[in-house]
């Protein structure tokens, strides 16, 4: 059974039609990398999955749950936030330019959602925190300020802070897309530990060298669709599709 | 006439004087305090979705910011009390009456100060709040206020020292704080340059403090760790 399970999700906002009816699957434990040109529906797909907005049809699964939209596909008035934040747990969300809460330091942005979460004890959590900060190889910053770390680091701390939380899947949206080129490695290199320790993930990104080592499929995004989903060497090698082929020019 | 440094230093110390400016700071800090909790709540509504409490705030806003504040109080303390029969008591004191009438006109621009606060705050602040399970109270408190606290702190500290002067005009209620006082010793001596230069000293004093305490408090939150702070020095 699928972890995530999309059916047919249509997104709008306003007139403008983003996700024209997306059907995506990943299996837990799978690695799916999503490419293509800004404005195609891939953040939004994302958001959708994170439980950030509401879809407008279709639905999406998680571990055979529904979890957004309605049974029979139709439209339907959104959760309420109080059931959303629940439902939310399970996933953890990483974005492009990092959004660590800037009044807390390093380990209190990690070990923030687990004392008001999870209502995890200050001490407990503070120790969970240090390990987690200690994996992604910033047990020495804990008590630095995002303001007083570097892009890579920040993006660190955001992978700690969704990670501490046990998610079963983890969601990144272009999470180096915002960092200076030499900081990219450091933060892809804690990602590709993720995958290898058997972490369920789905990155949208334009890091080909990434998608390649890491994912188990690579697909195009484009229009609100996706256009092809390949293997990664398949995928970069000798895809089907135009588009694809064409988008492929830009970013090798 | 000369001045009478004598008499200048003896009204500086004197326990009226040191009354009223007990009474003009409770006055000031307790309509501030009252004005950042309606504030805060008028703010929420009109950033809110709900129609009712939107509009609620919109009126309040513009009714509260257009009504002079002397005006305010002489309906709050005369006024009113023709209307209300119970506020005819002996428990409806001018400091109370002046708490009323400047918390509810303050609790209008703080509307509009933490307003603008809120909306400096980052969208993305508060979607990884939720992304990460946190209820909208829980984003309201742990993510948006300390971040909204930090750019509200010199507009609210702004407001506060005006709000130490405004106490003044309660002397047209008749409530008993440093201006009104410094009035009493002037119409019984006709001494205005001592009276006045006692009361300016006040206002001077309680003012430095009040400034002395924004920059601590805007230390407090510049968001630096420790480590580098001491290195700083």
């Amino acid at each position: 059974m699928s972890l995530i399970d999309i059916q047919k999700v249509e997104k709008y906002y306003g007139d403008n039609h983003i996700l024209k009816g997306v059907d995506y699957s990943i299996n837990a434990g799978q690695v799916k990398a999503i490419m293509g040109p800004s404005g195609s529906g891939k953040s939004t797909l994302l958001r959708l999955i994170a439980l950030l907005e509401p879809v407008h049809s279709g639905k999406i699964l998680f571990n055979g749950d529904l979890i957004a939209g309605n049974a029979d596909g139709s439209r339907k008035k959104p959760e309420s936030e109080k059931v959303l934040a629940l439902r939310r747990r399970g996933i953890g969300m990483v974005f492009q330019k990092f959004n660590l809460f800037p009044h807390l330091s390093a380990v209190e942005n990690v070990m923030c959602a687990l004392t008001t979460v999870k209502g995890v004890d200050k001490k407990d959590a503070h120790e969970q925190s240090i390990n987690m900060l200690e994996r992604v190889g910033l047990g020495d910053r804990a008590m630095f300020f995002p303001s007083e770390l570097s892009g890579g680091q920040q993006q660190r701390v955001a992978i700690a802070r969704a990670l501490v939380l046990a998610p079963r899947l983890m969601l990144f949206d272009e999470p180096t897309s915002a960092l200076d080129p030499e900081l990219v490695r450091e933060v892809l290199k804690v990602m590709e530990k993720l995958a290898e320790d058997g972490m369920t993930m789905l990155v949208v990104t334009h890091e080909v060298g990434f998608a390649r080592r890491v994912a188990n499929e690579v697909s195009m995004f484009d229009q609100g669709q996706i256009v092809e989903a390949l293997p990664p060497d398949q995928f970069f090698t000798n895809p089907a599709h135009e588009r694809t082929k064409k988008f492929l020019e830009h970013v090798q | 006439m000369d001045f009478e440094s004598k008499l200048f230093f003896e009204v500086l110390v004197s326990e009226s004087f040191l009354k009223g400016a007990a009474i003009s700071i409770a006055l000031a800090t307790l309509s501030q305090l009252l004005a950042i909790f309606f504030g805060f709540f008028l703010a929420i509504f009109r950033l809110g979705k709900n129609p009712i409490l939107k509009s609620f705030a919109g009126v309040y806003i513009w009714l509260f910011r257009a009504i002079p504040a002397l005006l305010l109080l002489l309906i709050v303390w005369n006024a009113l009390p023709q209307l209300i029969p119970a506020m005819r008591q002996g428990w409806y004191s001018p400091f109370l009456a002046a708490l009323l009438a400047l918390s509810i006109l303050e609790g209008a621009y703080m509307a509009e100060i933490l307003r603008s606060s809120i909306m400096s705050v980052d969208d993305g602040q508060a979607l990884a709040g939720r992304a990460l399970g946190m209820t909208p109270t829980q984003v309201m408190r742990k993510v948006v206020i300390p971040q909204l606290t930090r750019i509200a702190i010199p507009p609210t500290a702004n407001e506060y020292i005006g709000m130490i002067k405004y106490t003044s005009l309660a002397s047209v209620i008749s409530l008993q704080e440093l201006l009104t006082r410094a009035g009493n010793g002037v119409s019984a001596t006709f001494r205005y340059v001592e009276y006045y230069a006692a009361a300016l000293i006040y206002y001077l004093v309680i003012v430095s403090v009040l400034m002395f305490m924004q920059s601590r408090l805007e230390k407090r939150y510049s968001w630096i760790s420790t480590v580098k702070k001491s290195k700083r020095v």
